[in-house]
């Protein structure tokens, strides 16, 4: 009973709260209507367009598109990026945190700094970048020559690419928490014997796990998605060094719309997941720390009524 | 198990934390390191624990030397000023924890871990509360969780950093009072940080006040309150008065310049009369009067112009039937000289 009245009380707060600091009608109005045209143009009416275009010539064109050795080979060579940088850059991203919110070092704002350059190069300059190391005119170019390895215009170099831009993403969204966390928890399990690994996994990483999980969906959406890195390295070779994005371009440009926007279609939809999967974590965790919160102010007060009984 | 450190100094870049240190602790002792924030008594606190290694000086354990060891070697159990109670764990998992991260051949089974935590539970009072999460705990609650953690490990010294720091004044009285009834039921070598000398004196068998990285007294609450080594040690632990004066044989003039000896009197060490007694008196007029709770506080201006705090028992107060902007006469019973100390 104790619970149902405190809830009730803490919605009729919430109420009286927003009924303080709400605007007049038409302000409300205007603004709603404003956003939700902004939404429709930018948003809903593109991705309308997008599988409106790629059901054009009917759905038999559609997953023929999807079939063709081309395309297959495109989403292979995608799900294979993501797949090798994704898990490269959970690596890192945890690691990064690790250190930069752990421990106090010299340099550590410069390693900061330097994990976000991906985000403030342009993506056609971090290719550049590798074509200059690898390439044949490039740094280390005649030694892979000589011993007869392929980076650029090959996978590896499209693996390349996509592990630097998508570099930041798991780090950045978990060092801020890993920092406002501290160390405490990890000096207690350290008091009370745990080693280095099981301090990791037992105490630090329930603690990120949230943190993690949204900063791999962002991670995962961008490297599939990556086009002017990739596009710089690949060479465009179809059926070998075709990325989804790049196969897009290329059907685009020979105006094969149909297959064009059915390709895309699969990336519209993997945004489409994307989101709804971000949205579940968020609102999961979300929901984890509110219960925590209720049960907390609930659990204090009923606590402390037995405390006073038993006084 | 006895603690011994020598010589230990640590600096924090330009700070210098702890200035060659010695202190010894006896086996079965509950000790307070009492000080002013900065004073050290942490980073000391923490030194012994391993969390923190010294610049130099060594930590011995039973004579042991253990320097080098990490905090997972040491064996201590550490409480936390603000808990840090692993949060995705329920009260039961934490508790259960130093057991069960203990490497397969020393583990005990399930059964035996079971039984210790609901041992612990028994002696923290929270039985009841096994599956609840940290955050659904009041902090003396949380608290005494950390504490049953610390405990479960059996280390061989228990180590506690401002352990009721962040508790309210009440829970606080009330957990520190457990705390004693708990040593003298384990004794474990105990040592507790504070920057409360009430807590200190009150609950630790002896009491470590530090100053500036720097041991100023070692001894029992009663001989560091009643035979203060140090001004500093007079001025900390409790209310003071400070007058300046000079010294002849075994009279202290006091007089209006900031020279010469420092002169220390309690306030309860403080008489009021309405006639000199023919001893050492001074003039002074009441500013102010405190008369809520057990002692009346009289806020006097002396003759000379600075402050005097003296207190006096209800009883004493409604004999002399004092008001404000009264003149009077302040005798001192007891004072203490320190010679030429910067005050």
């Amino acid at each position: 009973m104790a619970t149902t009245v405190a809830l009730r009380n803490l919605w009729i707060t919430r109420d009286r709260a927003a009924q303080a600091t709400t605007e007049r009608a038409w302000v409300r109005w205007l603004l709603i209507t404003v956003a939700i045209l902004f939404l429709g143009v930018f948003l809903f009416l593109p991705l309308a367009v997008v599988f409106a275009s790629a059901f054009a010539k009917g759905v038999s064109v559609y997953f023929a598109a999807l079939r063709e050795p081309d395309a297959m080979a495109a989403i292979r060579l995608t799900l294979l990026a993501a797949g090798i940088a994704v898990p490269m850059n959970l690596v890192f991203g945890i690691s990064a945190a690790w250190a930069v919110g752990k421990f106090e070092f010299v340099g550590k704002s410069f390693l900061v700094t330097l994990i976000d350059l991906p985000f403030s190069v342009s993506p056609v300059v971090s290719g550049l970048i590798y074509v200059l190391l690898f390439g044949l005119q490039g740094l280390m170019g005649p030694w892979l020559v000589a011993h007869d390895i392929k980076i650029i215009f090959a996978v590896p170099g499209i693996i390349l690419a996509t592990t630097f831009v998508t570099f930041p993403f798991v780090a950045r969204e978990l060092i801020p928490l890993v920092q406002a966390q501290g160390n405490e928890e990890e000096e207690a399990a350290l008091t009370l014997g745990a080693s280095g690994w099981q301090t990791f996994f037992r105490v630090t990483l329930p603690n990120i796990k949230w943190g993690l999980l949204y900063g791999v969906i962002l991670c995962n959406a961008r490297a599939m998605g990556e086009f002017g890195a990739v596009s710089v390295v690949s060479g465009h070779i179809r059926g070998r060094t075709n990325t989804m994005p790049l196969h897009i371009e290329i059907l685009y440009n020979e105006y094969q719309f149909a297959p064009a926007f059915a390709v895309a279609s699969l990336l519209a939809l993997l945004a489409l997941v994307t989101l709804f999967v971000k949205t579940a974590v968020e609102w999961k965790a979300r929901q984890h720390a509110e219960q925590q919160e209720i049960a907390g102010a609930l659990g204090a007060r009923a606590t402390t009524a037995l405390g006073a009984k038993a006084a | 198990m006895s603690i011994e450190a020598k010589n230990i100094s640590k600096r924090f870049g330009q700070f210098v934390a702890l200035d060659n240190v010695d202190l010894e602790i006896p086996s079965g002792e509950l000790v307070a390191l009492l000080g002013p924030s900065g004073s050290g008594k942490t980073t000391l606190l923490r030194v012994i624990a391993g969390l923190e290694f010294a610049d130099s000086g060594t930590v011995r354990f039973d004579g042991r030397d253990i320097s080098d060891r990490t905090a997972r070697e040491r064996r201590v159990g550490f409480v936390f000023q603000h808990y840090a109670l692993f949060r995705h764990m329920t009260v039961f998992e934490n508790i259960a924890f130093g057991l069960k991260v203990r490497p397969r051949d020393t583990r005990p089974s399930k059964k035996q871990i079971q039984e210790k935590v609901h041992e612990l539970l028994k002696l923290i009072q929270l039985e009841t509360l096994a599956q609840r999460y940290p955050s659904q705990l009041s902090g003396g609650q949380r608290q005494r969780v950390a504490l049953a953690r610390a405990l479960a490990v059996e280390p061989s010294v228990l180590l506690l950093d401002e352990p009721f720091g962040a508790l309210d004044a009440k829970v606080r009285l009330e957990l520190r009072r457990w705390l004693r009834q708990l040593h003298d039921e384990i004794h474990i070598t105990s040592v507790f940080v504070t920057h409360d000398q009430e807590e200190a004196l009150e609950v630790a068998d002896r009491v470590v006040v530090m100053n500036q990285g720097r041991i100023e007294q070692v001894g029992s609450p009663e001989e560091v309150y009643n035979h203060p080594a140090t001004p500093f040690v007079y001025n900390f632990l409790g209310n003071v008065n400070l007058f300046h004066g000079r010294l002849e044989g075994d009279k202290a003039y006091i007089h209006e310049q900031k020279t010469g000896e420092v002169v220390y009197v309690r306030p309860h060490l403080l008489d009021i009369g309405r006639q000199p007694n023919g001893g050492s008196h001074f003039r002074a007029r009441i500013k102010h009067i405190n008369a809520a709770g057990p002692l009346v506080k009289v806020e006097a201006i002396a003759e000379w112009g600075d402050p005097v705090h003296i207190e006096m028992s209800q009883e004493k107060f409604s004999d002399l039937q004092l008001s404000k902007n009264e003149s009077v006469f302040v005798i001192p019973k007891d004072v203490k000289v320190f010679s030429n100390h910067k005050a």
